[in-house]
């Protein structure tokens, strides 16, 4: 089980729910707005059957058709207004929904920022942040779903209830229990017997889910093995799954719907009999009696939404405290107080940089030091798990060493602010990212001035010149959702290209050999090596090394540890490390 | 068979509506001005108990039913749908918006089943409700009936109206969601990357640009979308207060006793309000005739691969060679052919390997080996048989496949082993795992064969999960097996014991093995080259 699927508190919950909310306070003031027209329509539309009713008693009495007069104006004049009132409350919170949604996206992604790649270390698969983003979504109907309808349904209670109370205090009370028990008990005892079937149906819902990604990634496996009528019936049971964890929820809303009518009903019934007793009395004026009993079937308007509301107060407590959960990571490394600015033209060194995970006992990296002087070429190898990938993340700031440091210029690059850092210091990282859009755009990412021109030409500096040119669109071709449209090898170069084109003192390639073959690997590490026309420090990550022979320096890593350092020729002669893996190859 | 269970249970509950007002505008008019005590309309009361207690239950059986059917409704066609690409475009799968598909069948199905269980029962009320008031409504007030017959098709009008514009807006911004939603989710997803590059930051503006862009243009289309509601609004309470005036002047002229006028002016919110509802739930409505839209778009796409009417008993690759002749193949909707014009032969027993630089179409031809996809002209042929003549399911019972980068399915080790021949015996299991030298990993687990794989779950090494896909390969021991790089993304000495079990696979089988490490292509009888479209190199034959 991951933490991500054990069930939340209720605190955490609730707590999570009212940070959230926080997020949008700025919105406040469009929200009390919505607010305000909302229970302004509601009102509008009770108070004209009111009035109705008032209008037809006294009319009743066959009075001179004048004294109706204002009485039909009036409601004439109500019909408006809830028309009016009505179509701004939509506008104003439709408008509302979509600034929600926006804040919502750009502060979490900012809360995102600093824990990538390091602090997400575990929880680091699409499916999380998949997740992440659909909690994000779900979030937006906080203020307008879930808890815009309780506010309003409160703002116009209290109003009717007071009007009511004026004249029959007794319709009042019964008006004000009827509500809370519509409004506030029934969605609340539906929530809470809605809850555990809920809870059964999230995790139903994500294996339902999880099924059909696994189906779509292997169905041509599933089909080459003859297997797809399995998987289908794999489906098929997930989703009966689902459908019963969703059947409580059926009864339980049909319940619902019901007891709400029977409330309804019977406020209606028993202000009738009171609103008899009273006229029967004197304590009424019987032209207000129909007024008062029309006033009490309209006011259930007013709590229809609620159970809908508290289902999704509850959703959004849930994304909340799962967003949470992502976000809270400690934060792996930060800024400092005051950045000290990045020093021009020198030297990259690692100083006996150490890295110990928490989650592992032996040591990522042991006493590693290295200096990547401007111009160099300098190859990191060795056996994946070695910690190359390590020491590339630590010269980014991805992470800090546990104990030695990295220097840049001479000054430790904790002084610097890991912006400015990693434009001097570009990674192109083994798993480099194809955003869905164009060649160029994906390129341009890296620099942001760059020409169409320059963009070709760093393309085909990364062996690509002779696709693109092939391709009708050129640069402007789009890659496919996350790059799904172009090959692997093409990937990598794509991400080459990038390094290139950075305008960086010095440039970390992590693997950028990893989808090519041999002779494509080969070919480019020895353009590496051999063109030094580009000024900047290389540092190449790579577990294939032929075509190495013309850097400055190869370091061979094996278990966290240095293990043989020096020129190709040499290592080669040496017959160590290196010499092996070359073999192997 | 759900629809008729609407029908009964509208027309019950349009009758309780009627009786309500009727008893409701009795008891009323009883003590005003007629002066009754509480007493003598006590009768009516509890009558009136008795019919908000069946509206209450009519009211649970609409909701409940409704659900319950709308989910059967759902439930199968996710299952056609899944079953369908499955059948027809089981390599397509992997290169199309994969997420789009996901999307549609859950969340897209969602909305059909809203569609299903709110918008047809209130379409049902909307049509019987207004039916039955009219009948109680026209002998008793010729003038009311006649105002409520007007605003009626007013009401009507308008609600189809902003049901049009209701649909093109929430088209509009079911396309814009969905695309902002994939937006955030890029941007989280390449988050890393925007970081490296020292783009972070730009992307948070990006984010706030694209949304506040959005926002915007969505908000000129609802200004307008709305109107419609507004007048339908508008009609609605008009409508009310015009009854109100009209039985307000007979009740003055004594053309209309009073109890009747109080039951009239109730009706006349209720005749509206089914109307409104349905207007209300118009966007399930859109939501979920899109959503059923993009279902029969994804059922109608042509199949990647064609099954023939009156198909021919499978070739056995064992009988005679494995031929493409001129084969050629553009994947659709780009211009050139990835494959201009194959050919190729792998003997029975032959092991034979094809290499040639990254994107040159080697799997593509791997997939079209494996009758995932169909070739553009040219012939496939095995013994002789032209395979676009043989059902794709049943030559594949001759194929052993491992992909470049394998899927490993939630289930057990054993499971996934398993996938190629689900009824082998644990001796073969355990044969297979030696030889794909998965015994290692197996005997380092607690659970051995029986460790459960999956999301959260233990997860494998691409090393690892290379060597299961290999172990699937040789327990399902088929004549002709296809291995796509099976080492790329191996370290050396990984990749040396996959060369190993390569070696042992290829023992009395065909192998067609797609390669770019020399060492392994070495120990192939013959190698190829593809490049530009074509075999430009047979010269590797011995």
């Amino acid at each position: 089980m991951t933490t991500t699927q054990s069930p939340v508190s209720k605190a955490d919950r609730w707590g999570a729910l009212e940070r959230a909310a926080r997020l949008v306070r700025p919105r406040r003031g469009q929200l009390v707005l919505s607010i305000v027209l909302g229970a302004g329509a509601i009102l509008a539309a009770v108070a004209l059957l009111a009035v109705a009713g008032v209008l037809i008693s006294k009319a009743a009495l066959r009075p001179q058709i004048l004294t109706l007069a204002l009485f039909t104006v009036g409601v004439r004049a109500l019909a408006i207004a809830r028309a009016l009132l009505r179509y701004c409350e939509r506008l104003v919170s439709h408008d509302l929904a979509f600034r929600v949604l926006a804040d919502l996206r750009v502060r979490f992604f900012e809360r995102l920022i600093p824990l990538v790649p390091e602090g997400l270390r575990g929880i680091r698969s699409g499916d999380v942040l998949s997740r992440f983003v659909g909690d994000v979504d779900t979030l937006q109907d906080l203020y307008l779903r879930a808890l815009g309808p309780p506010l309003i349904a409160l703002l116009a209670i209290v109003v009717l209830a007071g009007a009511v109370a004026i004249v029959l205090p007794a319709a009042a009370a019964v008006l004000v229990v009827a509500m809370l028990f519509a409004g506030l008990l029934l969605p609340v005892i539906a929530a809470r017997a809605g809850r555990s079937s809920g809870l059964r149906e999230a995790p139903a819902r994500a294996q339902l889910s999880s099924e059909l990604v696994e189906l779509v990634s292997g169905a041509a496996e599933l089909a080459v093995y003859g297997r797809e009528q399995q998987w289908a019936e794999r489906l098929e049971s997930a989703d009966s799954q689902l459908a019963a964890t969703e059947r409580p929820g059926a009864w339980i809303s049909g319940i619902t719907s019901g007891v709400g009518v029977a409330i309804g009903g019977a406020a209606m019934v028993a202000v009738a009999a009171i609103g008899v007793q009273a006229t029967a009395s004197g304590q009424l004026d019987g032209v207000l009696l129909a007024g008062i009993v029309f006033l009490t079937i309209g006011a259930f308007e007013a709590v229809v939404g609620l159970p809908d509301a508290a289902q999704r107060l509850t959703a959004c407590a849930q994304a909340a405290a799962r967003l949470e959960r992502v976000t809270e990571a400690p934060i792996p490394v930060s800024d400092p107080p005051i950045p000290v600015p990045v020093p021009e033209g020198g030297s990259l060194t690692f100083e006996n940089v150490s890295v110990v995970f928490d989650d592992r006992e032996q040591a990522a990296l042991r006493d590693v030091s290295a200096a990547l002087a401007p111009g160099s070429r300098i190859a990191l190898v060795g056996a994946s798990g070695a910690g190359k990938t390590t020491l590339a993340s630590c010269a980014v700031r991805f992470l800090d060493p546990s104990s030695g440091r990295v220097t840049l210029g001479g000054t430790d690059i904790r002084e610097l602010s890991q912006d400015a850092l990693r434009s001097a210091v570009r990674l192109v990282s083994q798993e480099a990212y194809l955003f869905t859009t164009t060649i160029a755009q994906n390129v341009r990412l890296a620099a942001p001035e760059a020409s169409d021109e320059q963009i070709i030409a760093a393309l085909s500096r990364a062996g690509l010149g002779a696709w693109i040119a092939s391709l009708p669109e050129g640069i402007e071709t789009l890659v496919g959702e996350e790059g799904a449209e172009v090959s692997g090898g093409q990937r990598g170069r794509i991400a080459l290209a990038r390094g290139l084109i950075a305008q960086s003192q010095i440039v970390i390639l992590d693997e950028p050999t990893a989808n090519l073959d041999a002779a494509g690997a080969r070919d480019l590490l020895s353009a590496i090596g051999s063109e030094r026309s580009d000024p900047r420090a290389m540092l190449v990550i790579t577990h294939t090394v032929e075509g190495l022979d013309q850097f400055d320096e190869i370091i061979v890593l094996d278990a966290g540890a240095i293990v043989e350092r020096g020129t190709w020729g040499d290592l080669i002669a040496s017959d160590g490390a290196l010499a092996r893996l070359s073999a192997a190859a | 068979m759900p629809l008729l269970g609407a029908v009964v249970l509208g027309v019950v509950t349009s009758l309780l509506v009627v009786a309500q007002a009727v008893l409701l505008g009795r008891v009323i008019a009883g003590a005003f001005p007629g002066g009754k005590g509480l007493s003598e309309v006590s009768g009516e009361l509890w009558i009136l108990v008795a019919v908000v207690a069946a509206r209450a239950f009519c009211a649970f059986g609409f909701e409940t039913s409704g659900r319950l059917g709308a989910r059967r409704v759902v439930g199968e066609l996710r299952a056609s749908l899944t079953a369908h690409m499955l059948d027809t475009r089981p390599a397509g799968l992997r290169s199309q918006r994969a997420g789009e598909l996901v999307t549609n069948a859950v969340q897209g199905l969602s909305s059909l089943e809203a569609y299903f269980a709110r918008y047809l029962p209130q379409l049902v009320l909307a049509v019987v409700v207004p039916i039955v008031i009219m009948i109680y409504v026209f002998p008793q007030d010729l003038a009311a009936g006649t105002i409520l017959l007007v605003t009626l098709p007013i009401i009507t009008l308008f609600m189809v109206l902003i049901g049009l514009a209701a649909r093109t807006a929430t088209e509009r911004r079911w396309r814009t969601l969905s695309l902002l939603s994939a937006h955030f989710l890029d941007a989280v997803k390449g988050l890393q990357t925007l970081k490296a590059n020292d783009r972070a930051q730009r992307q948070v503006e990006s984010l706030r640009e694209t949304g506040e862009q959005y926002r915007s243009e969505t908000m000129v289309t609802l200004r307008i979308a709305f109107l419609s509601s507004l007048v339908l609004e508008l009609a609605a309470m008009m409508g009310t207060a015009l009854v109100a005036a009209t039985v307000a002047i007979q009740l003055i002229n004594a053309e209309l006793n009073f109890a009747t006028a109080l039951a009239v002016l109730l009706l006349a919110p209720e005749l509206y309000l089914p109307i409104r509802m349905v207007g209300q739930q118009f966007h399930a409505s859109t939501d979920g005739l899109t959503a059923a839209q993009q279902c029969f778009e994804l059922l109608d796409t042509p199949a990647a691969v064609g099954v023939p009417a009156v198909p021919l008993p499978s070739p056995d690759p064992r009988n005679g060679p494995v031929v493409l002749e001129t084969v050629r193949f553009a994947y659709e909707g780009r211009g050139e052919a990835v494959l201009e014009s194959v050919n190729l032969t792998i003997d029975p027993g032959e092991q034979l390997a094809l290499v040639g630089p990254s994107g040159q179409g080697k799997s593509t031809v791997a997939a079209l080996i494996l009758r995932l996809l169909d070739p553009n002209a040219g012939r496939m042929l095995c013994n002789g048989v032209n395979l676009l003549d043989v059902d794709p399911k049943q030559w594949r019972k001759q194929l052993a496949w491992v992909p470049q980068r394998p899927t490993l399915f939630s289930g057990t080790l054993s499971e996934n082993i398993r996938l190629g021949r689900p009824e082998a015996d644990d001796t073969a299991l355990l044969a297979a795992c030696a030889d794909a030298g998965l015994e290692r990993l197996v005997d380092s687990l607690p659970e051995g064969l029986e460790t459960p794989l999956g999301e959260g779950q233990r997860t494998l090494s691409a090393g690892e999960t290379q060597r299961v896909a290999l172990a699937r390969a040789f327990l399902r021991d088929a004549p002709f097996v296809i291995l796509d790089e099976p080492t790329a993304h191996l370290d050396a000495e990984s990749s040396a014991a996959v060369g190993d079990a390569i070696a042992r696979l290829s023992v009395s089988r065909s192998v067609l093995l797609i390669v770019h490490r020399p060492a392994l292509a070495a120990a192939a009888d013959r190698i190829v080259t593809l490049r530009g479209g074509v075999i430009v190199d047979g010269k590797g034959e011995r």
